[in-house]
């Protein structure tokens, strides 16, 4: 086989993949695996609550963050010293939460967490949150170790990389949760918000 | 000697084998600073990676299949879908405990979620790129034979032979490390294959995509005729984590032990 078709296939396991996905929806499994979260309701096989990812917020509280389970939630990472994308971001998931009516936004709950946890410490992440005026009772600007921040980039399939002076390459997106962390809306539209994630919020807020 | 004590010490030894059959040699590398086929604007293509040990040999469905019966939630009927996708061990035959059901070949079709997860047990962790190229830099004889036209061309002959031919048994071809099989054999996985973000094209590099890339622009290859580890970066850029191919295994890595107290 040439290297072309060792590239197909690896395609066509891409291809086959998203078909695996439709067909695991709705499943449950009986054991999950090590690290991860039991809850009294099963997961669906296809929740990203099933990896272990151990938070903590900028109030200091300590959680998983399979705990913010039960509500639809737009999961994102940053870092606090980004100058270009990262307020984009932020201003990006409030344009968003404008389109949503006061009991809509009531219901959403936003986590960012740090591709930089030695740097964005849980007074760092206070700053920010201020700085922003984020509800404290829907927003977590959170911290967590170096393997769960790699685990987390790699289950969202967000892809950062330290750059060595205290910069992170990184690419961008939103990813909304529904209340079972099934991943059910995504954008990458960055300074304004995008009408299918809002439709897509609507949706799972209704 | 009663039959129970028998069977105790029968079962103690046993779990003596079982131990022994999956404690993985681990080599002590020195690291250093090396050029990386990974350039970046703070770096210069220069990578430094502090002394580390690696696994001498990838991961074997022998040492796999050990695994998975020690943790059953990550066999390829209880796997949950969000960690593996539905190639995961699909071909796989595990465990494999006859001699004949190529044991001691190296462990392919697995996620990235489910490497990690093995190298923990083993209290490891995947290889980083860097930890991983470094290694590879080496041929039998040489810590970094990349100048090297001809070796280049020799691991490069991998890549059109037949992928439908079986693996070899791992330990082949030790390099001057006394690592086998970081070429010829498999694709590996790394600890940081969702950050190999590769600038395809470098005519851009000066002008950074601000949006996409967050602080600077995406990574420029170096070592343009080195083509063998660019096709690794390639296919590794191009993986989810979920993704399991019939080429695609692991090695692991653990910390260093120099300058520890015994």
């Amino acid at each position: 086989m040439t290297t072309l078709s060792r590239r197909s296939l690896l395609l066509a396991t891409g291809a086959s993949l998203l078909a695996a996905g439709t067909l695991a929806i709705g499943e449950e499994r009986a054991a999950a695996p090590k690290g991860t979260i039991q809850q009294a309701a099963p997961l669906p096989a296809t929740s990203i609550y099933h990896l272990s990812v151990p938070l903590t917020d900028q109030s200091g509280k300590t959680f998983q963050l399979a705990e913010r389970r039960g509500a639809p939630m737009i999961v994102s990472m940053f870092y606090t010293s980004c100058q270009y994308v990262c307020p984009m971001l932020m201003e990006s998931i409030q344009a968003t939460e404008q389109k949503l009516s006061a009991t809509e936004r009531a219901r959403l709950k936003v986590t960012l967490v740090s591709f930089d946890p030695e740097h964005d410490t849980v007074q760092v992440l206070r700053k920010t949150a201020e700085a922003h005026s984020f509800d404290g009772a829907r927003w977590a600007l959170a911290r967590t170790d170096a393997a769960s921040v790699r685990k987390l980039a790699a289950m969202l399939g967000i892809q950062y990389r330290a750059i060595g002076n205290g910069d992170f390459n990184h690419t961008t997106a939103l990813i909304l949760l529904d209340a079972d962390g099934q991943v059910v809306g995504k954008t990458s539209e960055l300074g304004r918000a995008d009408a299918e994630f809002v439709r897509a919020l609507k949706r799972v807020l209704s | 000697m009663s039959s129970t004590t028998r069977h105790t010490i029968l079962g103690a030894v046993l779990l003596a084998c079982a131990h022994l059959a999956w404690s993985a040699t681990y080599i002590e590398l020195p690291g250093g600073t090396f050029p990386s086929v990974l350039g970046n604007d703070a770096s210069a293509g220069q990578a430094t990676v502090p002394p580390y040990r690696l696994r001498a040999t990838p991961v074997t469905k022998g040492e796999f299949g050990a695994f998975l019966a020690s943790h059953p939630q990550w066999q390829r009927e209880h796997a949950a879908r969000v960690f593996v996708d539905a190639d995961y061990l699909a071909d796989q035959a595990l465990p494999a405990t006859r001699p004949d059901s190529g044991a001691d070949r190296p462990i392919t079709q697995v996620s990235w979620f489910a490497a990690q997860a093995f190298c923990e047990a083993e209290d490891a962790r995947l290889p980083t790129w860097f930890e991983w190229e470094f290694a590879a830099a080496a041929d039998a004889t040489r810590a970094d034979a990349r100048g090297d036209a001809a070796w280049r061309a020799r691991i490069l002959g991998w890549y059109s032979r037949p992928a439908s031919r079986a693996l070899p048994a791992v330990g082949a071809n030790a390099n001057y490390y006394g690592i086998s099989d970081l070429h010829g054999v498999i694709w590996e996985w790394v600890d940081d294959f969702n950050a190999l973000l590769v600038n395809a094209d470098s005519r851009s590099a000066n002008d950074p995509d601000k949006l996409k890339f967050c602080g600077a622009g995406a990574i420029d290859l170096q070592q343009r005729d080195n083509y063998a580890i660019l096709m690794r970066v390639a296919l590794l850029s191009s993986l989810k984590g979920t993704n399991s191919t019939s080429s695609l295994g692991f090695r692991c890595v653990r910390p260093t032990t120099r300058g520890s107290t015994p």
